[in-house]
């Protein structure tokens, strides 16, 4: 029997070879068709024109080291804008001394964060190791025991403050924007009412003005005496605005959950707060995982709005230097340099976010 | 089918009530879908109902575990009557199972996770235990292999005797289920319904909407006919399908059987 069958089976046949070699890719891709041809063609006359002179610019022609004067005479990208200056770009006004408190900080950041990226370290533990970090981090930043000396946290700024406005704001906005989101959902009025309030409000009004409002109008109402750190404030009013964004796509991750799955939860008896927890929400908030990301990806950039309110942020610190004289007119290499830092927060961030909804897909 | 050994077990049923419903009412609105249903299901009896489409079937099954709510009359399931209790509502959900026309599981778990879940959290059995109980249904349902794949790697059939094994899991008394083949290919429809007969062999108390007429005829102690909301006739498989005593029932097992 087996070797019948066997005998009988076709002989594998491979797909057609429909192009062969670079020729062929091109032929296929590139020059199917006059309007295609003429786009291609066009292009690539474009390419010509402007990436030769740009890697000249950038590289060939560019000043990595020295200051002042040899820059001025280049005619290529002044890099030393960048490699003069670093210090204070990454880490402003933090007294210069005592700066590998804040690239300590960083480090133990992105590794805390590098070691969270694999699904399977998260448990508990790892929730302690994040904890003990932030108070770590928290320490090496503000000092003041342990022979560190204290630094006012009016001082800091850069790339630092860049990080702890947007890790701790998008790391709080999420959970708040999911608990909003369940609200808004919610069969009871009261709480129903109240986050669609908050939710309506928030969006309603730029970031720039919560804000100001949290820098300006906010120490008003409080009593005479009680502060409340700046950075503090900027950081509420972030976490408040993105968690309102980040409610309405949870909501409509929660409405693409089927009704059966439910009535599946109810009926084996699982309450409320359990067929949420366990069944509703892992779906929900899989399916919105590329809206969510798109939103953390825009309050990330977003943090650097709060130059606004005087505080020094990497974006703010690169203004600082380009205002002395003697860097006035090295914008552009500046800018660039800043950009591919954002670039690279965002990339990642889109990256990680591709990974996994990859590892959690279930169908087949 | 094996109609001997269901036939063996069709003396089982006692006289024991497990389910008791009285003069129950249900309005969608002003719509009034049950028009005083009243039904009394022994222990370890099997009931088909029957009927056309939107005469109020699924919403009767729902309310025994309170998908749906009723307005007016009582249900009561192993004693504890439906009322406006939390409790008493994850109680009765706890001693009923219940198997959807679109098998419902949780695509996000793997089929032993879908299984495990209601005994974890509900019944609070110890992991290992619930993973125990769980593989033992699977075999049962004849699905062991597939245990650590996802529900949309299942074929139709596979995905529904999972979900009949779910609920299982949680030793229902009772076990619903609202048209399990219905949307079944024709060729996974056997291993759903072989399935649920070695469920009636062991005694468990079934009620089933379906139009599977071979399976009532071979399964049920009782088939009902419902239409416009209520309960038009009940009577034995013999009778029901040789002697139907309505119009209606006439005419609907004219229009089912041809
Ligand atoms: N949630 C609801 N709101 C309003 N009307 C509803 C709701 N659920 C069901 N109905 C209506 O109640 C009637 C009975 O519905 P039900 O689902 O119980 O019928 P059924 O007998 O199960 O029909 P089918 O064989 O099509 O499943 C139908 O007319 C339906 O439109
Ligand atoms: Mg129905």
């Amino acid at each position: 029997m087996e070797n019948v069958l066997q005998q009988q089976q076709p002989e594998k046949i491979k797909p057609p070879v429909t192009h062969i070699g670079l020729v062929g890719w091109a032929k296929a891709n590139l020059f199917n068709g006059w309007f295609n041809s003429v786009l291609t063609v066009v292009t690539l006359l474009l390419l010509y024109k402007t990436v030769p002179p740009l890697i000249r610019w950038a590289f060939i022609n560019a000043v990595w080291k020295s200051a002042g004067t040899g820059c001025r005479e280049a005619t290529g990208a002044c890099w030393s804008v960048i490699s003069a200056n670093y210090r204070f770009i990454f880490f402003g006004f933090y007294p210069y001394d005592q700066q590998w408190r804040p690239l300590v900080a960083m480090l133990l950041l992105f590794g805390l964060l590098f070691y969270s990226r694999n699904r399977h370290h998260w448990n508990k533990y790892l929730g302690y190791g994040w904890i003990a970090g932030l108070f770590v981090m928290g320490f090496l930043m503000k000092g003041g025991f342990l022979g560190l000396t204290s630094v006012e946290s009016t001082k800091w700024g850069g790339l630092p403050l860049t990080l702890l406005l947007s890790v701790f704001g998008l790391t709080a906005a999420y959970p708040l924007g999911v608990l909003l989101a369940l609200g808004r959902q919610s069969e009871m009025r009261g709480i129903k009412v109240l986050c669609i309030v908050y939710i309506e409000l928030i969006r309603g009004v730029p970031l720039i003005s919560l804000l100001f409002m949290g820098s300006i109008i906010f120490p008003l109402f409080l009593p005479e005496g009680v502060t409340i750190n700046k950075i503090l404030r900027a950081q509420i009013a972030i976490i408040l605005f993105t968690a309102a964004y980040i409610a309405e796509v949870v909501r409509g991750g929660l409405q693409g959950v089927p009704r059966g799955q439910y009535e599946a939860a109810e009926s084996l008896g699982l309450n409320i707060y359990l067929t949420m927890r366990l069944i509703v929400l892992p779906q929900a908030l899989k399916i919105v995982i590329p809206p969510t990301v798109s939103i953390l990806i825009s309050a990330f950039k977003d943090t650097s709005l709060v130059v606004i309110i005087a505080l020094f942020d990497l974006l703010k610190t690169t203004q600082t230097v380009l205002s002395n004289p003697k860097w006035l007119g090295f914008s552009r290499e500046a800018y660039i340099f800043i950009a591919l830092l954002y670039f690279l927060g965002c990339f990642s961030m889109a990256n990680y976010s591709r990974k996994l909804e990859k590892e959690l897909a279930t169908d087949n | 089918m094996d109609e001997n050994r269901v036939q063996e077990a069709q003396s089982e049923a006692s006289d024991e009530a497990m389910i008791e419903i009285v003069d129950m009412h249900k309005w969608f609105g002003e719509f009034h879908v049950l028009q005083g249903i009243n039904l009394t299901v022994h222990k370890k009896e099997r009931i088909v109902i029957c009927g056309p489409s939107g005469s109020g079937k699924s919403t009767l099954i729902r309310c025994i575990n309170r998908l749906e709510e009723h307005q007016r009359g009582r249900i009561i399931v192993d004693g504890i009557e439906l009322l406006n209790n939390l409790k008493n509502i994850e109680k009765v959900r706890m001693e009923v199972g219940m198997v959807f026309q679109h098998f419902n599981l949780f695509p996000h778990l793997t089929i032993i996770d879908n299984l495990a879940l209601g005994p974890i959290w509900v019944r609070k059995v110890p992991k290992k235990e619930a993973e125990e109980t769980a593989m033992y249904y699977l075999d049962k349902v004849h699905i062991a292999e597939q245990a650590h794949k996802f529900p949309g790697q299942l074929s139709g059939g596979q995905q529904q005797r999972v979900a009949i094994a779910r609920s299982l899991c949680m030793s229902p008394k009772v076990m619903l289920f609202d048209e399990p083949t219905s949307a079944l290919d024709p060729e996974m429809i056997k291993e759903v319904l072989d399935v649920m007969i070695e469920l009636a062999v062991e005694g468990m108390t079934m009620i089933v909407v379906t139009h599977e007429m071979g399976f009532a005829k071979s399964v049920a102690h009782r088939v009902l006919f419902m239409d416009f909301g209520q309960i038009v006739e009940s009577n034995t498989p013999g009778d029901f399908f040789d002697h139907p005593q309505h119009e209606r029932t006439k005419l609907f097992l004219s229009q089912i059987l041809n």
